[in-house]
């Protein structure tokens, strides 16, 4: 086992390296010039090209992605362009609202989902299932930024119980951050529930066809037994893909809803940099997603050894 | 019962718990929610800018919105007021008989955040800085002869000729004002951001909150010494009346309404005009006009490549181009745009809107037609380049490429990001290689209502603003402009300055509108401006 995790480990170098390097070309590659973002509208062509020399943008491709790379190997993502603070700051300043949110929504959309799903396989074709296929449905249907809008209509505007947007930090006030958070964590949850929730439904109604839990049930154990115990652990390993999955989506920052409830997390940061072809901030972003993403898929390989024992490594 | 019914007895008590559990944990959190309820703080302003703060030098970037952090944390020796007059703001002038030597002296109090006094040295070299920058203060270095602090209080400004305009350039608010800094500071590159942001100004900039394009806290300075009399523009009185100044970005603008009108927020800088309704209905809200100048649209055709660099088929784009279609695509209540013909604005000193008059009535679509047929346009495309992403700028590019498609113009629209399309208006490749005919901006009218300071009036080729018009004509223009010594013999200039402009076609102006702001009305005694001002105000509980 720890020699598959440190193989795993290891093997995340060349896959950093290659990201790293299609990243830092991609971008050179796209039409933009942070000088021009900085300089405003009025610079004339000299002042923009003096900008970009002072930037080292007009250095060759080579000495700028060596420069790069040095800065990666003393642990550091260089400074941005456009606002001179370093990236790892501006990470640091940004991830955690990201992976709070994407905590508590991976929370309750767990609580949630995995009942429903459930009990929509456990009652088959019955009104409970239909209920809970129509809701997956819809989930995934409706856009996530009308559902924001929708929740902020009834429980911020006309109910007034939570605020409309904003965020702080759960070390600051636990209060404060559950309220701001709630909403947002509802709105993304919708989805998350939709998917868990089928999923659940589809893996349950399988492991329910087994003849191990038609024994269990001839055996008279309790029918919550049958169905958390011998049933759902059986079926957990899809649905621990499908919530790591949605764990790393949600890491790697959800725009749209972050813009709805003025979340201050990467998403934005990300999507920001873009617009201002902010290249070490977009590529910080880009190696710090693809490492999560790599640490996460591990994550959910290694607690299938967990929910089933024939698996191993 | 059945061992069936009490297996279900049993899964309906669990599920049943776990929705009450939901509940009362969705109660409580609503409750946590009513008890802390997120108001803007009591004297703290939370204000919705119309853009993040990214870039916190103001003398590198032309963006308005470090212009306005410029005037939150750094003061300036001289402002000009809503009369369009230059006041004294740091410092009070002499000018010597000749008109050569500008005396300038500090007045008493000036204190940088840091706690040293603002001297003569420091003005000098912020100034120096400023002239590398900005364009109007590039003409005033070109006649400089010398520039220096001749004791702690005392600038003294020689010139090897005369600069009637001194005043008016070195006190204009935008694009770049002359903010005084440090000399440590200003005595940097001009071309390399600073990285100490100590200033004079009324507020001090809160270095640990600051979260590049998502907020930005400023506090009182308590040490600044305002100057006598009322606040008018960036002039008079900077007297501050709360403790904070806290200005949060939301990237989207139902959001910012949604937070102003449950009391989270207290100003919004503009707001979109098909969203006004919804705050024009609050008791709480006003909705209001700060700045009756506004921005002017424009078009700017790229004079080196054909068909543009022929004046009749630049003259026959002007003519099938209407301001009122233009504006009420772009903004559609006529509240808030007017046609204005003034290529240095409706409402200025030098606004005039001679020769405009196709562009004021609606455009003539069928001169168009005839002006092209006479200049013998080939057919050769017109590359009109169309941002996607800035709202203020979608609409005119579409409006325009239908005008110019009725006169005969053979366009091709071609979308893009408007980063991309800064990165292409700097290439001067042919238009079919990457190169481009035409693109559309706006700008502040004050950064465009003097010949000193028009980007699109420089006319000197490969030096000159995007599109490179070589025009000596309008060169002699802007000298003349220099020498004119009194408003009248200005306002005579400028009236050839608009004649030429138009008749050459050096840019389209495409009318003039404004912004509105709503804020809470326990916000009071905002002063009218173009530049969001946040001293004078008053912050009832």
């Amino acid at each position: 086992m720890l020699g598959y995790i440190l193989r795993r480990v290891l093997a995340v170098i060349p896959v950093m390296v290659i990201v790293a390097i299609f990243v830092f070309l991609l971008l050179r590659l796209t039409p933009g010039d942070p000088a021009a973002i900085i300089a405003g509208d009025m610079a004339t062509p000299e002042q923009l090209e003096r900008i970009r020399t002072s930037l080292g943008l007009s250095d060759p491709l080579h000495e700028q992605f060596i420069t790069w790379v040095g800065l990666l190997m003393q642990g550091e993502l260089g400074t941005s362009l456009i606002s001179s603070t370093p990236v790892t700051q501006m990470i640091g300043q940004r991830i955690w609202p990201t992976v709070n949110i994407a905590v508590l929504t991976i929370l309750l959309s767990v609580l949630i989902a995995v009942p429903m799903g459930v009990l929509a396989a456990w009652r088959h074709r019955t009104w409970v299932d239909y209920a809970v296929m129509t809701f997956s449905v819809l989930g995934f249907s409706i856009p996530v930024f009308v559902i924001g809008y929708i929740f902020i209509k009834i429980f911020s505007i006309e109910l007034r119980w939570f605020p409309v947007q904003g965020y702080v930090a759960p070390t600051e006030d636990f209060g404060k951050f559950l309220s701001r958070a709630i909403l947002p964590c509802l709105t993304l949850a919708t989805i998350y529930v939709a998917l868990i929730a089928r999923m659940t439904r589809a893996s349950m109604l399988e492991v329910l066809g087994e003849d191990y839990i038609r024994t269990a049930r001839a055996k008279g154990v309790k029918e919550t037994v049958v169905l958390f115990r011998h049933a759902l652990s059986n079926a957990a390993v899809p649905i621990m893909t499908i919530i790591g999955t949605g764990f790393a989506l949600l890491i790697g920052g959800v725009v749209v809803t972050e813009s709805v409830f003025n979340i201050p997390g990467i998403g934005r940061l990300t999507v920001d940099a873009i617009l201002a072809r902010d290249y070490p901030v977009i590529q910080g972003m880009i190696l710090l997603t693809s490492g999560l993403y790599v640490l996460i898929n591990l994550l959910i390989d290694l607690s299938y050894t967990f929910f089933d024992p024939r698996i191993r490594y | 019962m059945s061992r069936l019914q009490d297996r279900i007895h049993h899964l309906k008590s669990h599920v049943r718990g776990a929705s009450l559990g939901l509940a009362a944990g969705a109660a409580l959190i609503a409750g946590i929610g009513a008890a802390t309820p997120a108001l803007a703080q009591d004297n703290t302003i939370t204000a919705v800018m119309h853009s993040g703060l990214r870039v916190l030098d103001p003398i590198i970037t032309t963006a308005h919105i470090t212009r306005n952090h410029g005037y939150m944390v750094y003061d300036v020796l001289v402002a000009v007021d809503e009369n369009f007059a230059p006041q004294p703001q740091m410092a009070d002038w002499t000018i010597s008989d000749d008109n050569l030597t500008y005396t300038f002296t500090l007045r008493d109090g000036l204190k940088f955040h840091d706690g040293a006094p603002v001297t003569a040295a420091d003005a000098v070299a912020s100034l120096q800085r400023w002239g590398k920058r900005d364009s109007g203060g590039q003409l005033i270095f070109d006649v400089t002869e010398s520039l220096e602090a001749t004791d702690d209080k005392t600038i003294v400004w020689k010139l090897k000729s005369a600069f009637p305009a001194l005043l008016d350039t070195v006190g204009k608010q935008s694009a770049v004002p002359p903010f005084i800094m440090p000399e440590r500071v200003a005595s940097g590159s001009a071309d390399e951001a600073i990285t100490d942001y100590t200033g004079s100004g009324p507020f001090v900039f809160v270095a640990d909150e600051y979260q590049p394009g998502v907020s930005v806290t400023y506090r009182k300075f308590e040490d600044y010494v305002p100057r006598d009399g009322a606040a008018s523009w960036m002039a008079g009185g900077k007297n501050v009346k709360v403790d904070e100044v806290k200005w949060v970005t939301m990237p989207d603008a139902q959001t910012a309404i949604n937070a102003l009108m449950s009391g989270e927020i207290d100003y919004i800088e503009q707001v979109q005009i098909d969203l006004l309704p919804l705050l024009e209905a609050s008791e709480d809200i006003t909705v209001e006009t700060r700045d009756d100048l506004g921005y002017q649209t424009i078009g700017r055709m790229n004079f080196k490549h054909p068909p543009f660099d022929n004046v009749k088929i630049r003259q026959a784009a002007q003519m099938a181009l209407s301001q009122e279609a233009v504006l009420a695509t772009l903004i559609g209540n006529p509240d808030y745009y007017k046609v204005c013909g003034a290529i240095f604005g409706c409402g200025t000193p030098l606004g005039d809107e001679s020769g405009s008059d196709t562009l004021t009535s609606g455009g003539d679509i069928e001169g168009a037609k005839k002006l092209l047929e006479e200049a013998g346009y080939d057919g050769t495309p017109i590359v009109l380049m169309q941002p996607t992403d800035v709202v203020s700028l979608t609409a005119q590019p579409v409006v325009a490429a239908q005008a110019m498609r009725e006169a005969g113009f053979n366009v091709d629209m071609q979308a893009m990001d408007w980063q991309t399309l800064v990165t292409r208006r700097a290439s001067q490749a042919k238009p079919a290689e990457g190169g481009w005919n035409i693109f559309f901006t706006n700008w502040m009218v004050p950064e465009i209502n003097s010949p000193l300071i028009s980007p699109m009036l420089n006319g000197r080729g490969d030096a000159a603003w995007f599109g490179w018009p070589e025009d000596e004509k309008i060169e002699e223009l802007r000298a003349a402009f220099i020498a004119a010594d009194t408003p009248e013999k200005q306002k005579e200039v400028a009236v050839d300055i608009q004649k030429h402009t138009l008749d050459n076609v050096l840019y389209v102006p495409l009318g003039q509108y404004v912004m509105p702001q709503a804020r809470t009305n326990k916000l009071t005694g905002m002063i009218p401006s173009p530049v969001p001002v946040f001293w004078n105000i008053e912050k009832a509980d």
